[in-house]
């Protein structure tokens, strides 16, 4: 869709999945996100690494409306999802959130429902009617996407909450699956999990990525400069930085970042 | 080195022996005191209950020994002739506070997820604290609401409406009067709402935060978040509201008095005068003359506390089973 800023805006967007322009995130009176302005890849790993508190799980909630549900949160600026400004009026935040998934911190199965319920749970909102025969096919995918499958597939009726945390969190990853996003949002998927768990996510994450594009916040930079293609640098709410991983691992280009990196602080 | 640990070792013995001595005897006294204060309080409650029921059994006696338990099946509830029987009361009581969950459920629930998902936090709060004081308005106060106002309203808008709807069903048929069953249940329904939306509320209110955004995460509506996540997650804690609601609505005395028409018959239109356990007792006590007709009373009084307990105690182990069974899914 063209904004009619000229060639060059619509050339950054063919290439781009996901824009952010001058994004700014408040809570109440809290200035979060400081205008903050970069581009997700189609088919990359983006990571957003920082110290506590430096915005970027805000920044990330942001690009699927998330952060509005918040009450007294708010946001300015655009996100550009395949050139159409989520945050324009007409844009209904229920669809938004259908096409950029999400994956939380702590894993939230819904502890009422078995584990093939928990994945097929974005299936049927918004009125959408389908048979149990394209159920079970999309939850099995799911599932065999999530890299769960043989663990789960012979107590598929069993709660969700029985699994363990890192099965948890993967039935999660399933369950975002499941509604075939085109964005995953991945808020410190690993920070409640074990380092087994964790590396089976980070595969994950590499195998989900011919098909997804995937932003992935996390405060453990080894996990950054495993998985992710460009990272970004967020400090007290400001984008310090944003380039190809490895240049911002070896060589940074802010003395922040730097610092950051090399452990001097955060 | 060694010396220097066992003589510092020795020193800290000594300080503590000595910290501790003079307390030590009067503490032990101060507990003891408080252990057999709390034990004999909370014995007390279970000396109440017992004696309670001793109480009733043995006012009631010459009813259980004259009638059995076929005081409990007769429909027969005649003073003049001696004769009594429960199960008209017992079929009120069930009847209208049936009528008044059915009512009351819908209600509260909207109430509670209107209080707790829908409404901003300060007017949520606000709200919820005028619910809670409908708890405290006086039951008779409801009664005579009831009597001059809903009584007739229900009379003359309601019940020509549902007879006009579902007259093919018996409960809506027969004549319309403003003192009945209908009636009965209504101010009941009324009077539990608060008690069921304001435990539902805490309940929904309880429910974490991270659930609720895993639901719109996946792209829910308000209403589906509520329907995937909040709901579900607080549904033990529904129906102990729901329970804690139909033990209000048993129990009920003096509203449905004023109202239910005090017929001891078992008619199954809703529109006609009827009794609940409560009722019957609050309205003839007083004229109760002969001696078995105030053991017939109190029989119906000692029912009353058996329903209401044996209710408390399938509700508990209702709501415990469904813990459990969580439990025990989550830990296979």
């Amino acid at each position: 869709m063209d904004d009619g800023r000229g060639g060059k805006s619509a050339k950054i967007i063919m290439a781009d999945k996901l824009v952010v322009k001058n994004l700014n995130a408040y809570f109440s009176q809290i200035h979060a996100v400081r205008d903050v302005s970069l581009e997700f890849e189609e088919n990359r790993i983006a990571a957003i690494i920082g110290p506590s508190g430096c915005g970027k799980s805000t920044l990330v909630r942001c690009l699927n409306r998330m952060h509005e549900v918040v009450p007294g949160a708010r946001a300015t600026g655009e996100v550009l999802l395949d050139g159409n400004n989520i945050y324009d009026d007409d844009v209904d935040p229920v669809q938004v959130r259908r096409r950029i998934g999400m994956v939380f911190q702590k894993p939230t199965p819904f502890p009422t429902m078995s584990i093939e319920d928990n994945v097929a749970a974005g299936l049927t909102l918004n009125g959408v009617q389908i048979s149990r025969a394209e159920r079970d096919s999309v939850v099995e995918r799911s599932l065999r996407q999530a890299a769960l499958w043989d663990e789960v597939k012979d107590r598929l009726r069993r709660p969700g909450a029985s699994l363990s945390g890192g099965q948890q969190q993967r039935l999660c990853v399933a369950r975002a699956l499941a509604v075939q996003p085109e964005v995953i949002l991945m808020d410190e998927p690993c920070s409640a999990l074990d380092p087994i768990s964790t590396a089976r996510i980070e595969e994950l994450l590499l195998e989900l990525k011919s098909a997804y594009t995937i932003v992935i916040v996390t405060h453990n930079m080894q996990q950054a400069a495993r998985t992710s293609d460009k990272t970004a640098f967020m400090y007290t709410g400001n984008l310090v930085e944003y380039g190809a991983t490895k240049q911002i691992f070896t060589n940074p280009t802010r003395r922040e970042t730097e610092d950051y990196i090399t452990g001097r602080f955060g | 080195m060694s010396e220097l640990d066992s003589s510092v070792a020795e020193r800290v013995t000594v300080v503590r022996r000595e910290r501790a001595k003079p307390h030590v005897g009067v503490r032990l006294i101060g507990d003891r005191i408080f252990n057999v204060t709390t034990f004999s309080l909370a014995l007390s409650i279970l000396l109440l209950l017992a004696g309670l029921a001793i109480a009733l059994i043995y006012d009631s006696f010459p009813a259980i020994r004259q009638f059995g338990l076929h005081f409990l099946v007769s429909t027969d509830w005649d003073p003049v002739n001696e004769q009594y029987g429960a199960l008209p009361f017992i079929y009120g009581t069930f009847v209208s506070s049936f009528i008044a969950l059915i009512v009351a459920v819908p209600l509260s629930l909207g109430v509670a997820l209107c209080l707790s998902e829908m409404a901003p936090d300060w007017l949520g709060h606000r709200l919820g604290f005028l619910v809670d004081l409908l708890a405290a308005i006086p039951s008779v106060v409801y009664g005579l609401w009831a009597v001059f106002v809903m009584g007739p309203w229900l009379r003359d808008h309601v019940e020509p409406l549902l007879a006009k709807w579902f007259g093919f069903l018996p409960f809506f048929q027969g004549p319309k009067v403003a003192v009945g069953m209908l009636s009965a249940g209504m101010i009941l329904a009324i009077m539990i709402i608060p008690y069921i939306s304001s435990v539902c509320t805490d309940v929904f209110r309880v429910v974490p935060q991270s659930q609720r955004e895993a639901a719109l995460a996946l792209g829910a509506t308000k209403w589906e978040m509520v329907k995937t996540a909040v709901i579900p997650y607080g549904m033990t804690g529904v129906i102990g509201a729901i329970i804690v609601g139909l033990g209000r609505a048993l129990g009920e005395t003096i509203a449905v008095a004023m109202v239910i028409g005090n017929s001891a018959e078992i008619s199954a239109s809703l529109f006609k005068p009827a009794a609940t356990l409560a009722s019957v007792i609050a309205n003839e006590f007083a004229e109760a003359t002969s001696d078995m007709y105030v053991a017939a009373l109190i029989e119906l009084g000692l029912v009353l506390l058996i329903m209401c307990v044996a209710l408390n105690v399938v509700a508990r182990a209702l709501v415990l089973g469904v813990q459990q069974r969580r439990y025990r899914e989550m830990g296979r």
